[in-house]
């Protein structure tokens, strides 16, 4: 596969890239290869293996950012937009503050390029639509349809809105990006070419001071990670500040909603058996229920035969549920017959009575079953499994669901399934909105805790190594992420096996010594060099890149849990225990934010304690090896200091500064 | 699942099925009234007020009770049947036969 081909791979700064993306590619796969075949202490094996299976997740880390890297090139800018379209604006809001939805809304009216602006309100506030229709904005709540049914937040938001609006392209914003006015007129002529569906721009945010205490900027992923992705037809929606195709959507509703009805389908069928068998038991001694019974047992016989001929499936759930309506039909009749025979023996009256019904049967009949009055309602397996048979998909909001709804950050499950299709995207790499961060720790962990859950939930629902339709770069682009956010094990053992040097003297590695440094500094140099070189832009400060790489350590506790919580949820239902991103500041103390950091307060305890036990066994001369405890000394030192950052962000205070 | 509590008010059964008289609940239904002529007591009073929902299984139950009420000399009234039952009984002009008194008092100091 080629990389698009307005995307510019060429220049002296790719090259040298390139040459240390490879380097980095066989040093570390030789000290990869070296630590597992030649320098594993086995009389320590715990350790040893979980160290070695840390460096290697690390590797394939590097080599998936590699990769990314490798197409990191420019795009360029597009003609206008060819011909005429409609756009819809859309903001989505749910407990922001009225004044700065108000803010969005406005600002996004004067985006230049004609449009219509919407606020999609999740939180149904009667002052917002007042002020939002006063000013001439569309106003959309859920209706009646969503209630008692899955909300799905933001993505049932923007399915719902989709439903009522008709713009061939859709904005996205959240309610605190405030768009440039000419957001569209730069991003539309992308979508010249009738493949692509997804223009994605960064999201920077103005509420944050240079030194960026809470990590929230995300320079080097709305930079040359994203770039990367690009280069390989794999940029993703990040939720706002991107421009969508409508006609993808909808395709992506359909085919989804299609294979959701197919599925259940199958599975209502395959397990017709079992239901037909539990309603004999639950209606023993009954003559006419077992008739009834039989009759929809060869019509769940005859429908499994149906769908493998390749039937379809409206045709194949209309036969099965008139076959049913008709034995439901037949049981009624024959309590009716007997009812008749009991009245006959009433005298008079209920010889009457009996003759009413009998003229009247078949009214009675119809009108019964109507309101499923019928006997085999009783039955409440049956009943579910002609349930399912509805293709209105009865359970959900509304039958077309274009944003995925497997994960809570639905955005980058809905990018999958639209590059599965065979759609393009783009990723345009110029700012064109300005967000706010959250202003307190406790938010910020937050909105990264639900990140990971997000992404390993894409990752445990729909894994993209598996998923048909997408390349082998899509496949590995997608993975990469997921990937990224299983670190919290991997740095884990990183903090663990300079304790169990130090306290235990367990050895990991067999020579703590020079053999060591030399297999693994080239590896170290090359991928520092590639990172140096890539944060690097001619006539431009660096990318600061140091804040992300520090907080993706430092919050390992945090993406642990994520990890665990999400497979809870996935395999056994349990909520995630996720909520919107607070957008105001919260009044917190500094004691109740360190509380929240708790798990790495106590590492950097553990961590300094170990090292006066290591100095001080070096002292006694008890010390395993000279060399080894000054090496674990210098990375405690390092951990020490990547993870202090949670001081500082627990008295971190917020902005002050006005709006651009 | 559909429960039946049974209390006997001088010589009449007052029975109170709770949850839906069905298909499934018909059976016992037509048990508990032919145990009950058995025991000699043949009047039998079925209070409909818990019952959510009445099918033609569970109309049936009815009818036959009244039936084999009617003939070991006593009779079965209802009483209390709420909105949906009142409809299966008007649909099927059950009236005639099986009055739906407004209490159970009522149905019990009918003639």
């Amino acid at each position: 596969m080629s990389a698009p081909k307005d995307i510019v791979l060429k220049g002296g700064q790719l090259f040298f890239v390139r040459v240390l993306v490879f380097l980095s590619l066989v040093f570390g796969l030789r000290y990869v290869e070296w630590r597992w075949f030649s320098s594993l202490n086995m009389s320590q094996w715990w350790i040893s293996i979980a160290l070695v299976a840390a460096e290697t997740y690390s590797l394939v880390d590097g080599l998936l950012f590699g990769m990314a890297m490798w197409r990191s090139g420019y795009r360029k800018k597009p003609e206008p937009l060819n011909r005429p379209a409609t756009v819809d604006v859309m903001i989505t809001t749910y407990n922001e503050p009225i004044d700065l939805v108000m803010k969005t809304a406005r600002t996004a009216k004067a985006i230049t390029y004609p449009h219509t602006t919407y606020l999609l309100d999740d939180g149904k506030r009667e002052e917002l639509r007042e002020l939002a229709l006063a000013e001439g904005f569309g106003y959309i709540t859920r209706g009646e349809e969503w209630v008692n049914r899955p909300l799905h937040a933001k993505a049932g938001n923007l399915n719902n809105a989709l439903m009522v609006t008709s713009g061939e392209f859709l904005l996205i914003l959240d309610a605190d990006q405030l768009p440039e006015p000419n957001i569209l007129d730069e991003t539309l002529g992308y979508f010249n070419d009738p493949k692509v569906a997804l223009v994605q721009t960064p999201q920077i945010f103005w509420n944050v001071k240079e030194k960026d205490v809470l990590g929230s900027q995300a320079p080097l992923f709305y930079g040359p990670i994203m770039r990367g992705k690009d280069g390989w037809n794999a940029a993703f929606f990040c939720g706002s500040n991107a421009i969508l195709r409508r006609e993808a959507l909808m395709q992506l509703a359909l085919t989804g909603y299609v294979q959701d009805v197919a599925t259940v389908l199958k599975e209502t069928l395959r397990g017709s058996k079992k239901v037909v068998k539990q309603a004999r038991k639950q209606a023993a001694g009954s003559p006419s229920l077992a008739a009834a019974l039989q009759e929809i047992s060869a019509a769940a016989r005859d429908a499994r035969r149906a769908v493998r001929r390749g039937t379809s499936l409206a045709e194949v759930t209309y036969e099965f549920q008139r076959r049913v309506r008709a034995a439901s039909r037949g049981t009624i009749h024959d309590d009716l017959v007997q009812m008749r025979r009991d009245l006959e023996s009433l005298g008079d009256v209920g010889a009457a009575a009996s003759l009413a019904l009998l003229e009247r049967e078949d009214a009675i009949v119809s009108r019964l079953s109507e309101l499923d009055a019928s006997p085999l309602q009783a039955l409440t397996s049956l009943k579910e499994m002609v349930d399912t048979f509805d293709v209105g998909r009865a359970h959900e909001g509304q039958p077309l669901m274009p944003l995925a709804t497997i994960s809570v950050t639905e955005d980058m499950a809905t990018a999958m399934r639209i590059h599965a299709l065979g759609w393009k995207s783009v990723y345009h790499d110029h700012l064109l909105a300005h967000g706010m961060a959250p202003e307190d720790l406790g938010s910020a962990l937050q909105q990264r805790l639900r990140w990971a859950q997000g992404t390993l939930q894409v990752m445990l629902r729909e894994n993209p190594l598996v998923k048909r339709g997408l390349s082998l770069a899509q496949r590995l682009m997608y993975f990469a992420t997921m990937w990224n956010y299983l670190s919290g094990f991997a740095n884990f053992v990183f903090v663990a096996a300079p304790v169990a040097y130090l306290v235990f003297n367990e050895r990991p590695v067999h020579a703590y010594s020079t053999v060591f440094l030399l297999h693994l500094l080239p590896y170290i140099i090359c991928n520092q060099g590639m990172f140096m070189l890539i944060s690097w832009k001619r006539g431009q400060k660096n990318i600061p890149t140091w804040r992300g790489q520090q907080y993706s350590f430092a919050l390992f506790p945090l993406w642990i849990r994520a990890a665990f919580t999400t497979v809870a949820n996935v395999y056994f239902g349990r909520p995630l225990g996720f909520v919107v991103t607070p957008k105001t500041r919260e009044e917190t103390s500094t004691g109740q934010m360190l509380k929240l950091v708790w798990p790495q307060i106590a590492t950097m305890g553990i961590l300094l304690l170990s090292t006066i036990i290591g100095m001080v066994k070096l002292y006694l001369g008890i010390a395993p090896s000279i060399e080894g405890t000054w090496l674990n000394v210098v990375w405690v030192a390092i951990d020490v200091l990547w993870m202090s950052v949670v001081f500082r962000a627990a008295s971190y205070r917020g902005f002050e500064a006005p709006a651009p | 699942m559909t429960t039946f509590a049974s209390t006997t008010t001088g010589s009449t059964l007052v029975v109170r099925p709770e949850g839906r008289l069905d298909l499934v609940a018909a059976p016992e239904l037509r048990e508990i009234v032919a145990k009950s002529i058995a025991g000699g007591v043949v009047n039998v009073v079925v209070d409909l007020a818990e019952v959510d929902f009445l099918d033609s299984s569970g109309l049936g139950a009815l009818v036959t009770g009244l039936k084999s009420t009617r003939q070991a000399g006593g009779n079965l009234r209802i009483a209390r049947a709420p909105e949906q039952a009142l409809i299966v009984l008007d649909l099927t002009m059950m009236q005639q036969v099986l009055f739906p008194y407004p209490s159970v008092e009522e149905a019990l100091e009918a003639p």
